[in-house]
């Protein structure tokens, strides 16, 4: 293998972001026709890396050097990547579900005669690139008729239409099946054979050691190694080793849990996609909440996680079929929000500005929003109570603004999570399940954060943390569940729980799990 | 904040005359815009503008588009739109004048039946865009069509008169009671109640804001804008109370003061008031935090209707008839009036005060340049001008970052207000940004 030649090497490469350094010199060597899978967890920095080789962040907003066919390149957005012969095929695919197959390939890069499209010649070659991408629908079928797997087809031929000579693919399989992946995974492999180097995101461990020639390990934006499969005898477990292995330091403050009765439960609970109904993302999972206990919830991106959450929270995703909740020993029905709030469950939303936030409203508005009857008489909001209540909150969990009167929007991540997590206490919730909550968070507000948390258990209310983080997970729950394929796979207790053992149940379906 | 040092804590101080924050700079900068325009009209005609006379004329005329852009604001903060009130108007109009006159329907009661009508109309409206999801735009579409057609078939086309009595609501006054004493005494009790409340209002708020812990503006502010707006007051309560007799303020006046003053506690002081700012601000932040969307559009909508109804009757009630032609185009005024008052098209920004404001602006505009002969051809394109200047400088301002034409002006020692903490960005392989809703611009 290393006989061939390097096609591209990322040196040094370092990219901040205000409060974050999201990479710190990481260096990746692709050699020329070989398949270069880069792993990691959540957040470890390969997506931003992969943004970074394909110009989605220019040139000059990051420090190091691409070096590409010998020459460093100034990409200075994704056309110009392109150009040279670089492609990047996204989790989310950039094609028009109303436009054909053909249209799509050629979008943007349309062969003309005369200054109009020349469809004869578009045709054609659209015929022969889905040919070599194994495609054998016809080209003038709209994207939205196809299957996930097949528009991945197509991206590709995209790609191959613009001499690629390095594919990058993030998360290529993660919303095929079984046999679309496969397909693909033989796709990349005859594209190999042809000289066309891929670098590929991927959370499949298996996928991965069945293509892959080499491996880059990125945790915390470091490069941690770089290995070989062959040579290196790399199977899933060393992967898992590399990606986890992190110390746990005190970055936790400490607790001395006080755990009480289970009082909420739920039972087989099964949930539809909303618009793809035989998909189903909740698949018969049960859990259990104790008091004053911090439940973890594990698992990789697309798990269910957030699925199963936001279903419980009053309906709030996707289309619910069976199951039951119990609170305090009695069946309780959740079928909308507000019954979900009346209840005493609350939910912080992974997606901070999209589901947590109004950012057009100020602070003390946004603290009280989930509970206006809290501070009303009838239908008419005390601002007196309001801003003595937001008051309260700002010194408590220390926000830091000029005045509860500012914008939520001025505010930085942290300070905006804490408005959020301050409009849940403000609910006097007993169960508060927290979806990510310290995304995009400085390491500083992360640890101010992890003390509320503990703070609302040491109340003895129940805590239901969802983290893609495990260290976080480890270093605060009590009891950590892991979801696959929106299926409960485990039920750890923290003493015993490792990165480990996590991974890997996070990553197969490996046991049947009984509520404890 | 309390130790302002800056020098421009005398300008800031003075914003507060008119409750302006940082958040509402807009509504100060178009009040300013039509204290001006007023004051070039007042010198252009020759002090004709704030003449008793023009200044009664200017009431009862555009009292009926001021009452749309009322529901009209609510509707665009929930991040719709109604194309329809100007049919709907028409349509409850037709009804009221018809029953009036056939079924010798007692005026009191038509005015019932009319409110009847637009919570009917309000309630189809409202069903198609609340629970079954068509845009807003679409459903007052086929609304303004539907309603427009309704007058017609019901009136044949024809102008249907409306009695007596009912005409108070729209050509009425305020009647003359007790000794003469060459005022209307009702209008200048009127004067006085509203310049106490003034008062009452600043001395309320200022002994809150010390309850609370907060700082209120320095004392010689609240004098200076008590004084100031009870100068305003008094001037026009002698005006309104000294036109050609038996004129004085009118009863439409009247009823739009009314539903001011409830509209704006209702969108300030409520649950549901805070209901329509979540969701025209982010609908699934909203619904995530209990709020019932659907009801709060539906209402909205229905809302809109009702007024729409109201408006249209005072209309028939002035003009003292019912015609085919009632309420065109008012849809246009009354979203124009809301825009100029400092609503966001996106939606969870805008103020009733400021909407009366806007509405007032495109009222005197009108008003001079009719006084000054200008033809309705012209007044148009100027009307037209001023609603995309105004909105098109907003627009600018913010996509330079800056809050807007005042806050550019004063934006220079602005620096410092809020602690220089950068926003986090998330470098994160979680959810792609391309999935996520866009940001909500402010």
């Amino acid at each position: 293998m290393s006989a061939e030649p390097i096609i591209l090497e990322m040196r040094s490469i370092t990219k901040e972001f205000p409060g974050v350094k999201a990479l710190s010199n990481v260096s990746l060597t692709v050699r020329a026709g070989e398949i270069h899978a880069i792993c990691g967890e959540n957040g470890a920095g390969k997506s931003t890396l992969m943004k970074v080789l394909s110009g989605v962040y220019p040139y000059g907003t990051y420090s190091g050097d691409i070096v590409y066919q010998g020459q460093v390149m100034h990409f200075k957005d994704i056309r110009s990547s392109e150009a040279a012969g670089i492609a990047i095929i996204h989790q989310e695919l950039a094609l028009v579900p109303e436009l054909s197959i053909t249209e799509n390939i050629f979008l943007g890069n349309e062969p003309t005669k005369w200054g109009a499209i020349d469809w004869i010649t578009a045709k054609k070659t659209a015929l022969e690139l889905l040919a070599r991408v194994g495609l054998r629908d016809d080209p003038d079928t709209l994207i939205k008729n196809i299957g996930v797997g097949k528009q991945q087809l197509v991206e590709i031929a995209k790609a191959l239409n613009k001499s690629v000579k390095v594919l990058i693919l993030d998360e290529p399989t993660a919303a095929l099946n079984e046999a679309d992946s496969q397909h693909l995974l033989d796709l990349i492999r005859g594209l190999k054979g042809k000289g066309i180097s891929s670098i590929m995101i991927s959370h499949k461990l298996n996928e991965i050691e069945q293509v892959a020639d080499s491996i880059t390990i990125i945790r915390d934006g470091l490069t941690i190694e770089t290995l070989d499969v062959v040579a290196d005898g790399v199977n899933e477990d060393r992967i898992i080793r590399g990606m986890v292995g992190r110390s746990l330091e005190s970055r936790f403050p400490d607790r001395t849990p006080h755990i009480g009765d289970v009082f909420f439960e739920v039972r087989n609970w099964n949930v539809q996609h909303p618009q793809v109904a035989e998909r189903m993302v909740v698949k018969n999972s049960s859990l259990t909440v104790r008091k004053g206990e911090i439940v973890g919830i594990a698992g990789l991106m697309g798990a269910g996680r957030t699925e199963l959450a936001m279903s419980i929270f009053g309906r709030s995703y996707g289309n619910f079929l069976s199951g039951q909740v119990f609170k305090d020993g009695k069946e309780i029905e959740l079928r909308n929000v507000a019954e979900a709030i009346d209840h005493g469950l609350a939910y912080v939303s992974e997606d901070r500005k999209a589901l947590g936030l109004n950012l057009l409203d100020d602070i003390k508005r946004s603290i009280v929003s989930a509970k206006l009857s809290k501070i009303s008489a009838g239908p008419v909001v005390n601002d007196s109570k309001e801003y003595a209540i937001a008051e309260r909150y700002r010194t408590s969990l220390r926000i830091k603004t000029p005045s509860v009167d500012a914008g939520v929007n001025k505010l930085s991540g942290g300070n905006q999570q804490k408005v959020v997590l301050a409009k849940w206490m403000f609910t006097d919730p007993d169960l508060l399940i927290l979806d990510e909550p310290t995304r995009g968070i400085d390491v500083g507000a992360k640890y101010e954060i992890y003390g509320i948390i503990q703070e609302l258990a040491a109340q003895g209310k129940g805590v239901i943390l969802i983290s893609s983080e495990l260290p976080e997970l480890l270093g605060l729950a009590d009891r950590i569940y892991t979801v696959f394929e929106g299926a409960i796979t485990d039920c750890i207790p923290a003493e015993t729980a490792d990165p480990e053992t996590l991974m890997k149940s996070m990553t197969s379906a490996r046991k049947k799990v009984q509520s404890i | 904040m309390s130790a302002d040092t800056s020098p421009r804590g005398g300008l800031r101080d003075l914003k507060k005359i008119f409750g302006g924050g940082s958040s509402n700079v807009r509504q100060f900068g178009i009040l300013f815009s039509l204290i001006a325009i007023v004051v070039l009209f007042q010198f252009l005609t020759n002090g004709l503008t704030l003449s008793s006379g023009n200044l009664i004329n200017l009431v009862s005329q555009y009292s009926y588009i001021l009452i749309l852009a009322i529901g009209m604001v609510m509707v665009i903060i929930a991040g719709h739109i109604d194309l329809s009130v100007g049919s709907v108007a028409a349509f409850a109009g037709i009804v009221v004048a018809t029953a009036m006159q056939d079924w010798n329907l007692p005026w009191p009661l038509a005015i019932l039946l009319g409110l009847a009508v637009g919570v009917l109309i309000g309630a189809w409206q409202g069903f198609w865009v609340a629970y079954i999801g068509v845009p807003a735009f679409i459903v007052t579409l086929a609304g303004m069509l539907i309603w427009r057609g309704g007058n017609q078939v019901i009136g044949n086309a024809n102008t249907v008169p409306v009695p007596d009595g009912f005409t108070t609501i729209g050509s009425g006054y305020l009647p003359e009671v007790g000794p003469f004493t060459g005022y209307n005494n009702l209008t200048l009790l009127l004067g006085l109640i509203i310049a106490v409340a003034v008062v009452l209002v600043e001395w309320r708020a200022r002994r809150v804001q010390k309850i609370m812990g907060s700082e209120p503006a320095p004392l010689w502010v609240s004098i200076l804008k008590v004084v100031l707006l009870d100068a305003v007051v008094i001037y026009a309560t002698v005006l309104f109370a000294g036109g050609r007799v038996g004129t004085s303020f009118p009863v439409s006046g009247i009823i739009l003061g009314a539903l001011v003053l409830f509209y704006s506690f209702i969108t300030r002081n409520t649950i549901f008031g805070r209901h329509v700012y979540a969701v025209g601000g982010n609908k699934l932040a909203a619904e995530l935090s209990g709020v019932k969307s659907r009801r709060v559009n539906f209402l909205v909508m229905m809302n809109m209707s009702i007024l729409a109804s109201l408006a249209g009757m005072i209309f028939v009630a002035r003009s003292v008839a019912s015609g085919p032609q009632d309420g065109l185009s008012w849809e246009l005024d009354a979203i124009a009036a809301v825009f100029i008052g400092g609503a966001a098209v996106s939606g969870g920004i805008g103020t009733v005060t400021g909407s009366i404001v806007g509405g007032l602006v495109m009222a005197v505009l009108n008003n001079g340049l009719q006084l000054l002969g200008v033809g309705a051809d012209r007044v148009q394109i100027i009307k037209g001008l001023v609603l995309l200047i105004a909105v098109g400088v907003d627009v600018w301002n913010k996509s330079q970052g800056r809050p807007s034409l005042i806050g550019f002006l004063t934006r220079k020692n602005k620096t410092g207000e809020f602690p220089a903490e950068p926003p986090a960005v998330v470098p994160t392989s979680g959810t792609p940004d391309s999935v996520r809703p866009s940001d909500v611009s402010t």
